[in-house]
């Protein structure tokens, strides 16, 4: 297992410096310039190309890049061209809005979806299974911002139960928090939700049939001990995959739902970077994404061997 | 094992039900009551750039006035009147004398000094055409003692103070002399001011949230608030802008009082608000916005006068203001290139573009002037609301006429970034854009960024090379009375229709919506703060 892992990690250098590499080069090629984007309209040519100066866009793109390179490997990410902010200080002032909503969001769509797939399952091609099969296919056709909207007319505006926007810190107390966090959350777990309640079903039912399952309901075991014990466990793992690839989704950016409900996230951080062509930030955010994809493939694969000890690295 | 084994739906039961319940027991709780004493704010754009002599931006500007003070400011009647200085001008017209008024202190606790805004008045002429324009004028600014600053010109200029009193883009904010300090090109470190709010630096979130403090130590002037001049003071401990993204959002939150202003609602979601007995709806800034087309006269077709009069004439306001506003509560057509309801305004020269236009007489020129069909790009931003509709209706209006349009749409910044290009269409240039004043920025010819014809080197973008509109421009500086002032300006306008220098497309305003907690908002070309009142 550490062999492993050092491998993977070994493997993931290259990943990260072809992103990095194609991020750079790729943003050099997009039209836009931050130059402008600071001075505004009425900057002149000459005073366009004092602030290019000021700012390192007119050296050639080989020795911004070689300056970029050299920063990083001193672990830092650079400085916003347009605010003047530590890309570090503006990812971390983004990053728990994002995953809070990311962990919260997870939570809720596992509570929700993995007993709807096991039922689906157990009660295959019954009204139970077409009910879950149809709120799945809703799930997935809704776009979030409309759940969004209905939710905050039900729950904010009509009922008064949440507010209708922002984020409170988890420090600032579970009640503040989940106040502000829980309808995004199921905002975005209608998708989630549909997603694992669907591959839940597949997965079980593919192991409902297997002998072991016949054999527990010979010994007798209440169908509940089967389902969730001996069926539920082996049809893990692509659960588990679909759960992997939903938080990586979830934690590179949401934008749409947090602007609806205005939570501060990396989404939205990502999409006002690039539309101010804030080069450093986009940098950084997409070198931080890749990391955390990389990351979570890594830990659902090894989840793969505590889930089915047959696995092994 | 059994037992083991049945307990785990029960767990998962038992966790969804701990979910459900605390929603339950959330839901007799409501939003956190905001501070009385605190302003939440939604502006119509997040803060990103705290310097507001390096951009244009509004919202910079905006925020500039919060934390930042002005030797003079801009009343309703647009005459100059003291703010942080009273100033005295010789006979001669070449020396003005500025003294600072009693007990103005910086953020920090030091005094302001003349000393500090002489570096200031500097830094700000070095990034604003009007104060370029004011230093190519100047012989001498100094500060003659710690109070005192003096400024000698090289000969009259009747527009000294509106320079440094004017409201936009970029005012003449003082700063102590060490931010001051700062290279042009580049932001200022600290937010540091002498202006009646505080900017609290570790609650700052680019693009968030922006909060301000009152400044305890601020002397506000003894005269009633007027626009910009007067007594700026300041009821309440905290303002806070957020920023949302989402209209429906801030709108929502305005409803349910998570939030107590909105600057900009868009117009086509104001009847949501109506008939809350909760919302004002009303414009402060009664002056609004011009929007405009600019043409490129680098490159064919528009290189040609006539061609660029057949596509005057195909325009018409109240199709694109209809576009881009839709309520005629909050447009009007306007021909005035320096907008209308300002004392230059005039409709000289400007034929029938307030009307239906006149695309007859545009395909004529066209046929007149040999157009050979060569497309004309458009460049249409789709990622702003403000400037995405007019490009749309300009392209059917100019088609109408007989132009072979190319409708290019791109975001903002790459618009930006384009319109920057002197290169042909052909090669990631451009022949027409369309973008949006302030009226404050277009009112006079001197502060009206398209009204400069010097060609390639100087003028805006698009270029005009045009010596007799420099020699007009040059007349109106060396006006001395306003009636000749406003002369100057009309024989500007007029010639400038003539050459098609840009094509005005209406003014309209934009509404702020807020609670009615609120009271004594002022009415501005910028939204201000102070003078606000909040009750429970």
């Amino acid at each position: 297992m550490p062999g492993y892992l050092l491998r993977r990690i070994l493997a993931a250098i290259p990943v990260m410096v072809v992103v990095a590499v194609f991020v750079f080069l790729l943003l050099r090629l997009t039209p836009g310039d931050p130059a402008a984007v600071l001075a505004g309209d009425m900057a002149t040519p000459e005073q366009l190309a004092r602030i290019r100066a000021s700012l390192g866009l007119d050296k050639p793109v080989i020795v911004q890049f070689v300056s970029w390179i050299g920063q990083l490997l001193r672990g830092d990410l650079g400085t916003s061209l347009i605010s003047q902010t530590p890309v570090t200080t503006l990812i971390a002032q983004r990053i728990e809005p994002t995953i809070s909503l990311a962990l919260l969001t997870l939570l809720l769509s596992i509570l929700i979806a993995v007993p709807l797939g096991v039922l689906a399952a157990w009660r295959h091609g019954g009204i139970t299974d077409k009910a879950v099969m149809s709120f799945s296919v809703l799930g997935f056709s809704v776009p979030v911002f409309v759940i969004g909207y209905i939710l905050i007319q039900i729950f904010a505006i009509d009922l008064k139960w949440f507010p209708v926007q922002g984020f409170r810190s988890i420090s600032d107390g579970i009640g503040p928090f989940l106040q502000r966090a829980t309808l995004p959350s199921l905002a975005l777990a209608s998708i989630y939700v549909a997603l694992i309640a669907r591959m839940t079903r597949a997965s079980m039912l593919e192991v409902l049939g297997e002998d072991y399952v016949r054999t527990a309901r010979a010994k007798g075991l209440r169908e509940t001990a089967v389902l969730f014990r001996h069926a539920l466990r082996n049809a893990a793992v692509p659960i588990m995959t679909v759960i992997g690839t939903g938080f990586a989704l979830l934690i590179s950016g949401v934008v749409v739902t947090e602007s609806v409900f205005n939570v501060p996230g990396i989404g939205r951080l990502t999409v006002d970077a690039i539309l101010a062509r804030d080069y450093p930030v986009i940098q950084g955010l997409i070198l931080l994404t890749s990391a955390l994809y990389v990351l979570i493939n890594l830990v659902i694969d090894l989840s793969y061997s505590l889930l089915d000890p047959r696995i092994r690295y | 094992m059994h037992a083991d084994v049945d307990a785990r739906p029960r767990r998962w039961l038992k966790g969804a039900s701990l979910l459900f319940l605390s929603a339950l027991a959330l839901s007799g709780m409501s939003d956190r009551p905001a501070q009385a004493q605190t302003v939440t704010a939604v502006m119509h754009s997040g803060v990103r750039i705290l310097d507001p002599i390096i951009t244009t931006a509004h919202i910079s500007r905006n925020h500039g006035y919060m934390v930042f003070d002005t030797l003079l400011a801009m009343d309703s009647k647009y005459r100059p009147q003291p703010q942080m200085a009273e100033y005295k001008v010789s006979e001669d017209g070449l020396t003005y004398t500025f003294t600072l008024r009693d007990g103005l202190l910086w953020h920090d606790g030091t005094p302001v000094t003349a000393e500090d805004c002489v570096v200031s008045l500097k830094r700000w002429a070095a990034r604003d055409a009007g104060g370029q324009m004011l230093m190519d004028r100047t012989e001498s600014l100094a500060a003659a003692d710690a109070r005192t600053i003096t400024l000698k010109l090289k000969e009259p200029f009747a527009y000294t103070l509106d320079m440094i009193a004017k409201p936009s883009a970029v005012p003449a904010f003082m700063m102590p002399k060490r931010i001051a300090s700062t290279a042009p090109t580049e932001a200022i470190p600290e937010q540091i001011g002498s202006g009646p709010f505080r900017f609290v630096a570790g609650e700052f979130q680019p693009g968030v949230k922006v909060v301000y403090e009152k400044f305890k130590e601020y002397k506000p002037r003894s005269e009633p608030v007027d626009w910009l001049a007067g007594g700026k003071v300041v009821n309440v401990d905290r303002v806070e802008w957020v920023t949302m993204p989402d209209a429906q959002t801030a709108i929502n939150a305005l409803m349910s009082g998570e939030i107590d202003y909105m600057e900009q609602p868009p117009v086509d979601l104001l009847p949501i608000m109506e008939g809350n007995e909760d919302i004002t709806v009303d414009i402060f800034n009664e002056l609004g916005y011009q929007t405009m087309g600019r043409m490129n006269f680098l490159h064919p077709p528009f290189n040609n006068p006539t061609i660029r009069r057949a596509a005057l004439l195909a325009m018409n306001q109240e199709d694109v203001l209809q576009a881009l506003v839709g309520n005629p509560e909050y447009y009007s057509a306007c021909a005035s290139m320096y907008g209308c309801g300002v004392p230059l305004a005039s409709d000289s020269g400007a034929g029938p573009i307030t009307k239906k236009g006149d695309p007859k007489e545009a395909q004529r020129l066209l046929k007149e002037a040999g157009y050979d069909g060569t497309p004309i790009v458009l460049m249409q931003p789709t990622d702003v609301t403000s400037v995405s509709p007019q490009p749309v209706v300009a392209a059917q209006l100019l088609r109408k006429a007989g132009f072979n349009v190319d409708l290019q749409p791109m975001d903002w910044q790459t618009l930006v970034g384009r319109r920057a290009s002197q290169n042909p269409p052909s090669q990631g240039g451009w022949n027409m854009f369309f973008t949006n004043w302030v009226i404050p920025e277009v009112w006079t010819p001197l502060v009206n960024p398209m009204l400069n014809g010097r060609g390639p080197k100087g003028a805006w973008f698009g270029w005009p090379d045009d010596p007799k509109l420099e020699q007009l421009r040059n007349a109106f500086v060396q006006a001395k009375t306003p009636e000749a002032q406003k002369e100057a300006a009309v024989a500007i306008q007029t010639h400038a229709y003539e050459t098609v220098n840009y094509i005005p497309l209406g003014q309209y305003t934009s509404p702020a919506a807020w609670r009615k907690s609120l009271t004594g908002i002022v009415k501005a070309p910028v939204p201000i703060f102070w003078n606000v009142k909040k009750s429970k």
